[in-house]
């Protein structure tokens, strides 16, 4: 009787555990506490793909019910109970063949004839008027997003109006117009390797492929900042390759974009910390950055463009906080050992005041 | 017999050996139970290790930032755990069946070429031994086991301020060079499997009456056979791009990346089938065996396991659906991939029919098979939310697909492969296991199973990537990767408990009989163990399960008899003088070790190696060819050949 009841409360306190599980991976699934959530669109892509998963996933638990019930209740009911009786010899059934043939079959037609229409419908370009362009490149470790209509160029960040398509063109044989007019290939585009763009509540993902172009439409419902990530593996900082997606009003992307087309202040020939921070800048960085307005500027894009390094709340493939200048000194000085893989120099020979002069000027891009 | 006489008389450079004592006997044997026990000791270190890998990640992901492995390292251990588990333990381990039972299952006394069987064996030790060897040339392959171009060429840290420039082409030449090591040995086995059962089955046993297990070995033999060779290209393309600046898959030189992704998925989704389809005929046995029926709809499983076969050359690309490539591929692709649940759910419900009306026993072979397909089964509708192409592209390298596959791979071949370990264990050591032991095994593997990659389904579709060394609090999936982790050490603990039951039930278990399941199919006929020569007079088959049918006559209420009790194997004992049996041979072993070395060759980039390398293969090929057909002792004038 004890090692019943016991046995009654072990199997109670199990199912009561199963159902807060249950409870704490279903509940709670805004923006805040599940920012990476794929079963919570933002926008109609998303939301399209979200539709054929509500579909199709009560269909699975339906068949996974079926299944474990009968293995449970044949388990239970068929179990030798010690009669020694031999059970009849039953070779087979073909009308049961039949029909587990034919419904499972059935079952996916169900769900076949609505993927296929989600494939073709999610396929379509939005039109050229309609959308915002933005053209992908993935480095190791961090995005590059161009704004070509616009002009201007921004790292691991984009912000974009809510309720617009936006047609990410992830360009694997990119090229760029330096600031003598001509046209050069990416500085790496040898080095290139395969990426994964994925921001889960606006879009599924599309892998970024060297030497070739892919297409991703991405939009939002609502303002917001929308987590992503890099989903195919690039090396040592796969895990430290982030995306964010801002989403605004109409008019607060125009302010934006007003923004980022202006060049940065030059403070050439002052005697200040900007002034000395834009000097070092000129001999260690302009190499491999580029920054509009910088007078030693050589529209190199080795590095994730800095025109606007200080409008972006994070850096690094946005793993660190921007305005924590301490964390901004340690990665100046020794970058791949604060994020592994990073393809910064690092800069044993910077003293404490010039490192702080460069983050002065740093400050000023924004 | 002895090693002494061994020696005597070797005017022949080619003198064969014909002791079968001690460890010589062993690396020198053809005896297809020899080489079968051999490759599942092997499989299961490489399986051990494999898991401690394993491990090492989920200590990692346990917390996030957690600071137990660095990227790099991380990064050589999920690259090593995937290569392993797949090449070197889940591969092996079939094969350790295949060869184990294929003979005694079709009533042979060995396996069609017996020293290509002792061949695949010491290659894929060897291709294992090489692979492992990474570890004194600069550490593992690092870019995952799918490895996708141009990744492999470019490095995970070209700048190389991170890891020592050089490391990273030393890597995946191990990578390349490894797994077509190991890719010979199952091209070798296919060969081997697919003669055996198209040519040595004993008298009266026809297709339709071969064992599901026969059958399924068949289907992945021709798997292998044709998947193989595209990874092998794949491989040895990599390798000059790697190690000679070739450029097959450099996109600035005019390669093509994503030529990998089709080849290595061409040869991959077939590869899943190579993995399952042993498992699902180890069930199909020990299902019908401890429901005390016959296998319900022999045909519908037969032939459902072909069709997987060939479906499963069709649905490649559904690993690339994020990929690009165009709305009517994705939906040509995600069809398929649809199609392809049909046959698996035709088995599925056929196991249940095995079991309805049965008289079910309850031992771990059978707590095992009916783990496996409540398991699989998960795996199989996740598998089915894989084909809706859209959404795909959220679950596309989650954890979420990392859950879908261990539920596969795990839940499916691994139950399977450790329910026939215990099945045909007194089989092949003639003592039984400990059952409570085995049952602890069982209930400990099953939950910590569940909690370790159930909770990873959640974790995917929560955004979480795979191959993340590391991860940011506040993503809601820090409590789902604790419960993963914990599921993860109970499965080792499981692991552990089959280990210590095997070695300790294999010297001081007690003593089994040659039938102890009142099992139906004909390998139970012979002794346990079964003699070398397996059979003393090779059985007639007349029905699916023969053995059933010799046991139990055709009379409307059947009756149990005594178990074993088979007329030919009590008739003839004693007419071992006249069977014909394979001969030691010492070649496959040197002819294995010359690939090895040719391989450290290409990596040192010594051209004195690899040709070393070369002249071992050739000279032990050469040797194989002329060594004499027979032992010495039979032969009229010992060291010459036979007419």
């Amino acid at each position: 009787m004890t090692a019943r009841r016991r046995r009654t409360v072990a199997v109670r306190s199990l199912l009561l555990i199963g159902l807060v599980a249950l409870l704490a991976a279903c509940g709670g699934n805004t923006i805040e506490e599940r920012p990476l959530d794929a079963l919570s669109p933002d926008g109609p892509i998303a939301q399209a793909q979200d539709d054929l998963w509500r579909l199709v996933f009560p269909i699975a638990v339906v068949v996974f019910v079926l299944v474990q019930g009968l293995i449970i209740f044949a388990v239970i009911r068929f179990r030798d109970r010690g009669r020694g009786q031999m059970p009849k010899q039953i070779e087979g059934n073909t009308r049961l063949e039949i029909v587990w043939t034919v419904i499972p079959a059935l079952i996916l037609v169900v769900i076949a004839v609505p993927t296929v229409a989600t494939i073709f419908e999610l396929d379509e370009e939005p039109p050229e008027d309609e959308r915002i362009d933005v053209t992908v490149v993935g480095k190791q470790y961090w995005w590059q997003f161009e704004y070509p209509d616009e002009g201007f160029f921004t790292a691991n960040e984009i912000t974009v109006p809510v309720d617009t398509p936006v047609y990410l063109h992830l360009d694997g044989s990119p090229e760029y117009e330096m600031p003598d007019g001509s046209v050069q290939p990416d500085p790496e585009q040898d080095q290139l390797v395969l990426h994964s763009f994925w921001v889960p509540r606006l879009a599924g993902k599309k892998q970024y492929m060297p030497g070739a172009d892919r297409f991703l439409t991405i939009q939002a419902d609502e303002p917001g900042r929308y987590l992503g990530n890099c989903a195919e593996f690039c090396g040592l900082s796969h895990a430290n390759m982030r995306i964010r997606v801002n989403a605004v009003e109409e008019e607060e992307y125009e302010a934006w974009v007003a923004e980022q087309t202006q060049e940065a202040e030059s403070f050439e020939g002052e005697d200040s910390a900007e002034a000395r921070g834009e000097e070092l800048f000129g001999v260690n960085c302009v190499s491999c950055h580029n920054v509009d307005g910088h007078p030693d500027n050589q529209g190199i894009r080795i590095g994730p463009d800095l025109t606007h390094f200080n409008s972006r709340p994070e850096y690094a493939g946005a793993i660190f906080d921007v305005e924590d200048d301490e964390q901004l000194a340690d990665w100046i000085r020794d970058s791949p050992a604060e994020k592994p893989g990073s393809q910064m120099q690092p800069f044993p020979d910077l003293s404490d005041d010039e490192i702080d002069d460069l983050i002065s000027y740093l400050r000023t891009l924004d | 017999m002895s090693a002494v006489e061994d020696r005597q008389g070797g005017s022949n450079l080619f003198r064969r050996p014909s002791s079968t004592a001690g460890v010589r006997g062993w690396l020198t044997t053809t005896d297809h139970k020899r080489i079968g026990i051999m490759y599942f000791v092997a499989a299961m270190i490489f399986f051990m290790v494999a898991g401690i890998e394993a491990l090492l990640l989920r200590l990692q992901l346990a917390t996030p930032e957690a600071q137990v492995l660095d990227s790099d390292i991380y990064s050589q251990m999920f690259t090593m755990h995937g290569v392993t588990m797949i090449f070197f333990a889940l591969m092996p381990l079939s094969a350790a069946f295949f060869n184990y039972l294929l003979p005694l299952m079709i009533g042979a006394r060995d396996v069609a070429f017996p020293r290509l069987n002792a061949l695949s064996l010491w290659v894929f030790i060897a291709g294992g031994i090489f692979l492992y060897s990474a570890i004194f040339f600069g550490g593992y392959p690092d870019t995952s086991w799918v490895n996708y171009a141009p990744i492999q060429e470019v490095g995970a840290d070209p700048a190389g301020y991170t890891l020592e420039s050089g490391a990273q082409s030393n890597r995946m030449l191990f990578y390349s060079l490894g797994i077509q090591i190991a890719g010979v040995a199952s091209l070798a086995s296919a060969v081997n499997f697919i003669t055996t059962i198209l040519n040595m089955r004993a008298p009266g046993m026809t297709f339709m009456r071969m064992p599901v297990f026969v059958w399924m070995t068949l289907v992945v033999s021709f798997l292998m056979l044709f998947a193989m060779p595209i990874i092998g290209v794949a491989l040895w393309q990599l390798m000059f791009d790697a190690g000679y600046e070739g450029n097959f898959f450099r996109p600035g030189a005019g390669g093509e990346p994503i030529l990998w992704q089709h080849l290595f998925w061409l040869f991959g989704h077939p590869e899943v089938y190579i993995l399952i389809l042993p498992a699902f005929g180890i069930i199909s046995e020990i299902l019908p065996t401890f429901s005390r029926k016959p296998l319900f709809g022999y045909a519908a499983i037969v032939f459902s396991g072909v069709a997987i076969g060939f479906l499963g050359f069709g649905v490649w690309a559904h690993h690339m659906f994020t990929s690009g490539l165009g709305p009517v591929a994705n939906a040509a692709f995600g069809l398929t991939t649809m199609f392809i649940a049909v046959p698996t759910g035709i088995k599925i419900f056929n196991w249940l029919g095995t079991m309805w009306f049965g008289t079910l026993r309850y031992r771990v072979p059978m707590m095992f098979a009916i783990g496996l397909v409540a398991m699989f089964t998960i795996g199989g509708l996740s598998g089915v939310t894989h084909a809706i192409v859209p959404h795909n592209a959220q679950q596309h390298e989650t954890y979420y697909v990392v859950a879908h596959f261990h539920y596969v791979l795990f839940g499916g071949s691994v139950f399977g492969l450790f329910a026939g370990t215990y099945y045909w264990f007194p089989k092949v050591f003639g003592r039984m296991y400990n059952e409570r032991l085995g049952q602890a095994h069982f209930w400990l593997q099953l939950i910590g199973f569940n909690l370790a990659f159930g909770p990873q389904h959640i974790l995917g579709l929560e955004g979480m990537p795979r191959r993340y060394y590391t991860y940011p609090p506040g993503m809601g999936w820090d409590l789902w990767n604790l419960v993963s982790t914990i599921g993860g050490f109970i499965i080792a603990l499981a692991v552990l408990l089959f280990v210590i039951n095997l070695i300790w039930s294999a010297r001081k278990g007690p003593a089994a009989p040659e039938d102890p399941w009142d099992a139906r199919t004909v390998e139970w006929m012979t002794s346990s163990p079964p003699p070398q020569h397996n059979w003393d007079v090779v059985p007639t088959i007349s029905h699916r399960d023969e053995l059933w049918h010799r046991k139990y006559t055709d009379e409307e209420v059947p009756r149990p008899v005594p178990a074993g009790a088979s007329p030919d194997h009590e008739a003839s004992a004693g007419a071992e003088e006249d069977i014909h049996l394979p001969d030691p041979s010492w070649w496959p072993l040197v002819l294995a070790a010359g690939m090895p070395i040719a391989s450290w060759g290409v990596v040192v980039d010594s051209w004195w190696l690899i040709g070393a390398g070369i002249v071992v293969m050739l000279f032990a090929g050469v040797a194989w060819g002329n060594e004499p057909a027979t032992e010495p002792e039979h032969d009229e004038q010992p060291g010459t050949l036979q007419p």
